[in-house]
């Protein structure tokens, strides 16, 4: 009989046999010893982003604070140690599209996680879905009231809650004002309306009066007897519920109608860096005010990263960054913490422990979680125009260095240094 | 006073959105085509007026006289190229073809400019004239003037020239103007170039009143759809009574009551004119029964 150095061939074939159902025993309780050279296994996040319709401005500018988020926490380990993978799909502005994405991204492409698209009215459907699937959605641009009063527990904004964004300039008028007639005017939309009726109902409550209150529709394109009301009005301050493109042709208007409010704040339009100036002309942004939930110079974690990282990616300088890129980067830099801390990729693990009261910290300030999912630790700031600069004025007394507000815009058109 | 303020806005506003809907309802007229890449082309027309300002300081106005030819040769490009060679169900595939346009332009606009807002300036923009009580913004105010003399040109030359004669006749029974000599795929052409032509036109207004992006186009198709239904499919002087119709009708709710309902008030006179003339104020009826 001829014996091999590795015995009998009886032996060998028992060895062979050992050997297989080691392996397979090793790989079912996954002790397999791991080939060093194997990459982790990615965890991937699937995003529905709006890259045409009407709001692909801000979507792209999402897809951009995705992108440089990706890139920073890779960086920084990843996620469980994995490198992090982010699936787009474009939503082209519809609550419909936005349905299918998450979908796909949940039942076909398995994704790990998703977070959440541009704007209230997505975020409520996307939302929907990925409850029904007990899937966690975080995210930064979408918290308009109706996301939390339909009770699911699924859903967190990191970014300040849209009922209070311009209370803090409420609260600074009514405690260094006479109470005096406001010009309201706000687009039909589930995030921008309630910002300016809760401003309304807080200042309304501290006698300043309504000198006219117009809501308009999504779809808007002449915006000339909407200024010529307010203008109309004579208003001293003006309080506009406005979304980008809408707020600049406002501005065009109020020009044109030589209406100069002492005081005009935006709900939105101002944040977006360069195109709002070049929109509406870098002589005539001086005075207008606009809330934002994120200081560019600040010093909370990461910031200083993601404003180098941005301005290397995609040029422009720190005033040209859109407001969406920080609340689309805070919303992932909370996701890491947080299943980093859970230590599992599992939705059900971190919904919990969202929900528990933990502590965030993001490119925007501290997270934390109301039991409704909106983030009770940031306080809403407001930013004003002054000289071609985009500064941060209010709150008052709060950690950050705001500069002393403008109370009396000049004349358009002669922004003073711009 | 607000509301003849409103009223003025209206017919100013009115007169440029009658110019881009002309385009559109010439096109229906003659080619029996829907054109949905409309919306599109006019924002091609803005960001084309837009380049010009910014690269070489040309005035939008002055814009036009190199926009408009450029957007007129597009027109007949896409007629010979795309339109023509369909043989089969033409109403529906043309249909999807302007359609494919539109994406087609819109994916274009969004590489080559991102899709941040932009809006086009020069010094007189903001301006007005003043009279009395009463504002008139100066880019309104040419912007109406502009249009106004750019559709009575349109009308003479669709009454009063032999170019116009073929157009009517083929907007009439295009089968008969066939027989009687009439080259109909040639007066398509220039019909489908004038129509994009006017976008041009229309673009570069819309661009100096509105800040805009290449996703712009979704506001504009809705408005120019319902002007041309309620002035009749085919009909230039339709489409001007019915887009100052909608403007005023508009504006006046906005100030008056709210701008939610601004648009409710027209869609429901539209239901109403509708229900007595299904074929719109200036259509008619039965012209394509053959």
């Amino acid at each position: 009989m001829h014996i091999s150095r590795f015995g009998s061939v009886a032996s060998r074939h028992k060895v062979q046999l050992g050997a297989a159902l080691s392996a397979v025993a090793l790989a079912v309780t996954g002790l397999a010893v791991p080939n060093a050279n194997a990459a982790p296994k990615p965890i991937t996040i699937g995003i529905s982003v709006s890259l045409s319709g009407d709001f692909s401005g801000d979507g792209k500018a999402t897809q951009q604070g995705y992108k440089i988020w990706a890139t920073w926490q890779n960086a920084h380990g990843g996620i469980l140690g994995r490198p992090v993978v982010l699936k787009f799909l474009s939503d082209a502005s519809s609550p419909t599209q936005v349905v299918t994405n998450y979908q796909k991204f949940i039942t076909s492409d398995k994704v790990d996680f998703v977070l959440g698209p541009y704007s209230t009215k997505l975020t409520k459907p996307a939302s929907d879905i990925a409850n029904r699937y007990h899937y966690v959605m975080l995210e930064g641009i979408g918290g308009g009231p109706s996301v939390f009063s339909r009770g699911l527990k699924n859903v967190f904004d990191v970014s300040a809650s849209a009922t209070y964004q311009l209370v803090t300039y409420a609260k600074w008028l009514a405690a260094t004002q006479k109470p005096q007639p406001i010009a309201y005017a706000t687009m039909d939309d589930p995030f921008i309306q309630p910002m300016v009726d809760f401003a309304k109902a807080y200042l309304d409550a501290k006698g300043f009066t309504e000198a006219v209150y117009k809501v308009y529709p999504a779809e808007t394109t002449d915006f000339s007897p909407i200024a010529s009301a307010v203008a109309a009005s004579g208003a001293k301050i003006a309080i506009l519920g406005t979304m980008p493109p809408d707020g600049y042709a406002m501005i065009q208007n109020f020009i044109q109608a030589k209406y100069n409010p002492d005081q005009l704040i935006m709900a939105s339009g101002p944040d977006q860096g360069a195109d709002f100036t070049k929109s509406v002309g870098i002589t005539n942004t001086e005075g207008i005010m606009v809330p934002n939930t994120w200081i560019p110079t600040s010093n909370y974690t990461g910031n200083k990263d993601m404003v180098a990282l941005y301005i290397k990616t995609y040029g422009g300088d720190i005033n040209s960054i859109n407001a969406d890129v920080p609340e689309a980067f805070a919303a992932g830099q909370v996701l890491a913490q947080a299943v980093n801390k859970v230590g599992s990729t599992s939705n059900v693990k971190l919904q919990a422990y969202l929900h528990s009261g933990a502590k965030f910290m993001s490119v925007q300030g501290p997270v934390q979680f109301a039991a409704d999912g909106q983030n009770s630790g940031a306080a809403p700031y407001v930013f004003q125009w002054q000289k071609g600069q985009y500064v941060p004025v209010l709150p008052l007394g709060g950690p950050d260095k705001v500069s002393p507000i403008e109370t009396l815009r000049p004349a358009w058109g002669t922004t003073p240094g711009a | 006073m607000l509301v003849l303020q409103a009223i003025i806005e209206g017919v100013l506003v009115g007169g440029f959105y009658a110019l881009m809907a002309a385009g559109l309802t010439l096109v229906f007229g003659v080619m029996d085509i829907v054109n949905f890449a409309i919306g599109a082309l006019i924002v091609l027309g803005a960001y084309l007026s837009y380049s010009l300002t910014i690269h070489f300081h040309i005035d939008p106005f002055v814009s036009l006289i190199f926009t408009t030819p450029l957007m007129t040769a597009l027109g007949m490009f896409i007629y010979v190229f795309l339109i023509k060679p369909i043989k089969t169900n033409k109403v529906v595939m043309s249909l999807l073809t302007m359609f494919a346009v539109a994406t087609l332009i819109e994916g274009i606009l969004d590489i080559c400019y991102n899709s941040g807002f932009v809006q086009i300036h020069a010094s007189y923009i903001n301006n007005s004239l003043r009279i009395g009580k009463l504002n008139f913004p100066l880019i309104y105010v040419l912007s109406f003037l502009l249009s106004a003399f750019l559709l009575s040109c349109l009308y003479f030359v669709t009454y009063r020239t032999k170019f116009g004669r073929s157009l009517r006749a083929s907007m009439q029974n295009p089968v008969a103007a066939r027989l009687v000599g009439i080259d109909t795929d040639r007066v398509s052409m220039i019909t489908l170039g004038i129509g994009i032509g006017l976008a041009a036109i229309g673009g570069m207004i819309f661009g100096t009143t509105n800040a805009f992006n290449a996703s712009s186009s979704y506001d504009i198709i809705s408005r120019l759809l319902v002007i041309v239904i309620l002035g009749g499919f085919g009909s230039v002087g339709g489409a001007l009574v019915a887009a100052i119709f909608m403007l005023v009708i508009q504006d006046v709710v906005a100030v008056v009551w709210s701008p939610v309902w601004g648009s409710t008030a027209f869609y429901m006179i539209l239901m109403l004119v509708l229900l007595v003339r299904p074929q719109g104020l200036f259509g008619k009826k039965g012209v394509r029964a053959q």
